[in-house]
């Protein structure tokens, strides 16, 4: 089944077109990189499937999923390390969209917060400062938060960077296991992973107006061909 | 004691003590937000524009807090949309307004002979000034600024932590955005009458600063402020009326007084561990 359709696709800022005439279907279970230089369109395509901008001219349709129930996780989020908050109230935060109108948690969003820490196994951190924690825990319970927001689709922007190789690989381990333990479907922005080391099952490369969207052995050749 | 039964036997005190209460524990919840989204200047900005719609208000012999609410609330969305328009850097364009704000109510003031209200009561406040509208007023706004606050708590602090995340979860940012900001410069305008333009931005930030020194948790932060704000506010107040001193700059010295207690609370803490 197609969870997200992107049919002649046109984004931009002011009539600024950054991408242009975009086709692909995002099938529930993928796990999908999106790779490409700096101000290739990568964040504004991840906007404009977020909801957050207006397409300019084509459509996004969405099966069975709204885009406020997308789990998302911006890049670099530039946290004061003596910002006062628990690892439960920032993951907590991530289960608002389920709220409504109501203003407050209930049980309910408990769970879902204590069993995503669980997920990640950050139960352990649940009642630490946010600051006081590592680049790797840090992101590990940003990532809990977006988990929070959404049952089937995470959308993570570059969740590596900063972050030393161990942390890296620890990271990327988690998301895998989301993604065929728990039936998430990912689209991951990413800078560091070269045709050597992919992960996923399916590629965007946006590269000047070379666009590529297949499956990473195919991705694979294309590189080897060139 | 007995300076205290005293002090409640006049009615100026009295008013003086239930707006002050009030305004302080709203001014410590929304600073809280202010202090962490690193707006600070904001609070402090916008008490220069009250200052200078205050002259106004004056001059033209309106009521000072009703004429000012509504021109600060909206000057607070002025200063919104210059801090996401990024033509001028935010922090420019908001010494922009204010230092403007400052010079046109004092330059208003000066020509119009016939006026003859103290500048000083405006910057450096003033408890005679208030009057039982003003009390009654103050009251209302602040019961609704505490409801707000509270209904809106979650999302305030989600939006406080990580604005982008919470637009991509469909929190309307800009819609909080300027609830908060009417918040704040109803907070400033009601605050002013008691501490003046220069000092009221000190009830916003003080609390939050200290209480940031020892609670890790945002809940704890925004109830010790609240709590250290009013807390401050009352001793200051007393302390103003025993010894004649200046009330507004009394309770920004009790501010600074706590926030070096907690300071070294929370050193003597560190070294513990």
């Amino acid at each position: 089944m197609n969870l997200i359709e992107l049919n002649n696709l046109s984004l931009g800022y002011n009539n600024n077109i950054v991408i242009d005439n975009i086709n692909l279907n995002i099938e529930d279970g993928d796990f999908l990189c999106i790779v490409g230089p700096n101000g290739s369109g990568k964040s504004t395509l991840i906007k404009g499937i977020l909801g957050l901008i207006k397409p300019i001219k084509g459509k996004i349709i969405y099966n069975d999923l709204k885009p406020n129930f997308i789990g998302y996780m911006p890049q670099e989020t530039k946290v004061n390390s003596n910002f006062p908050a628990t690892v439960f109230e920032i993951v907590l935060s991530g289960t608002l969209n389920r709220l409504g109108l109501k203003s407050f948690y209930t049980k309910k969003e408990k769970q879902i917060a204590l069993s995503n820490l669980k997920i990640l196994g950050i139960e352990s951190l649940k009642n630490k400062s946010f600051g006081d924690l590592s680049g790797g825990q840090r992101q590990k319970v940003l990532l809990a938060r977006s988990l929070c927001a959404t049952s089937k689709l995470l959308i993570l922007d570059e969740p590596s960077n900063n972050l030393d190789s161990k942390s890296k690989k620890e990271l990327y381990k988690i998301i895998l296991d989301l993604n065929n333990n728990y039936k998430i479907t990912i689209i991951m922005i990413t800078h560091d992973l070269d045709h050597n080391n992919l992960i996923g099952n399916k590629i965007l490369s946006l590269k000047d107006d070379d666009i590529f969207y297949g499956t990473v052995d195919e991705f694979v050749r294309k590189v080897h061909h060139e | 004691m007995n300076n205290i039964i005293e002090m409640f036997s006049y009615a100026f005190m009295v008013r003086a003590f239930i707006v002050g209460t009030l305004i302080s524990l709203c001014a410590s919840l929304i600073g809280v937000s202010l202090v962490l989204r690193k707006n600070s200047m904001i609070g402090d900005g916008l008490s220069h524009v009250g200052f200078g719609a205050f002259s106004i208000a004056t001059i033209l012999g309106f009521s000072p807090i009703e004429f000012s609410i509504p021109v600060v609330v909206i000057v607070s969305f002025l200063i919104l949309k210059l801090n996401d328009s990024n033509k001028i850097h935010g922090d420019s364009a908001i010494a922009l307004i204010s230092a403007s704000s400052l010079a046109i109510g004092t330059f208003l003031v000066s020509i119009v002979k016939g006026v003859n209200t103290d500048i000083n009561n405006y910057l450096f406040g003033s408890i005679l000034s208030l009057n039982n509208t003003d009390v009654l007023l103050s009251i209302i706004l602040s019961i609704l600024i505490m409801l707000l606050y509270i209904i809106s708590y979650n999302k305030i602090f989600a939006i406080t932590f990580d604005e982008r995340f919470s637009k991509g979860i469909g929190i309307n940012t800009n819609f909080y955005n300027m609830i908060f900001a009417s918040l704040c410069s109803i907070v400033i305008v009601l605050g002013m009458r008691l501490m003046g333009a220069l000092l009221i931005s000190s009830l916003i930030i003080f609390p939050t600063i200290s209480s940031m020194q020892y609670f890790k948790s945002f809940k704890s932060v925004v109830i010790s402020s609240a709590f250290i704000g009013v807390l401050s506010f009352i001793v200051g107040l007393i302390i103003s009326y025993s010894f004649e001193t200046p009330t507004g700059s009394t309770i920004v010295i009790i501010n600074l007084i706590m926030l070096l207690l907690f300071k070294v609370i929370n050193y003597l803490r560190i070294r513990r561990i």
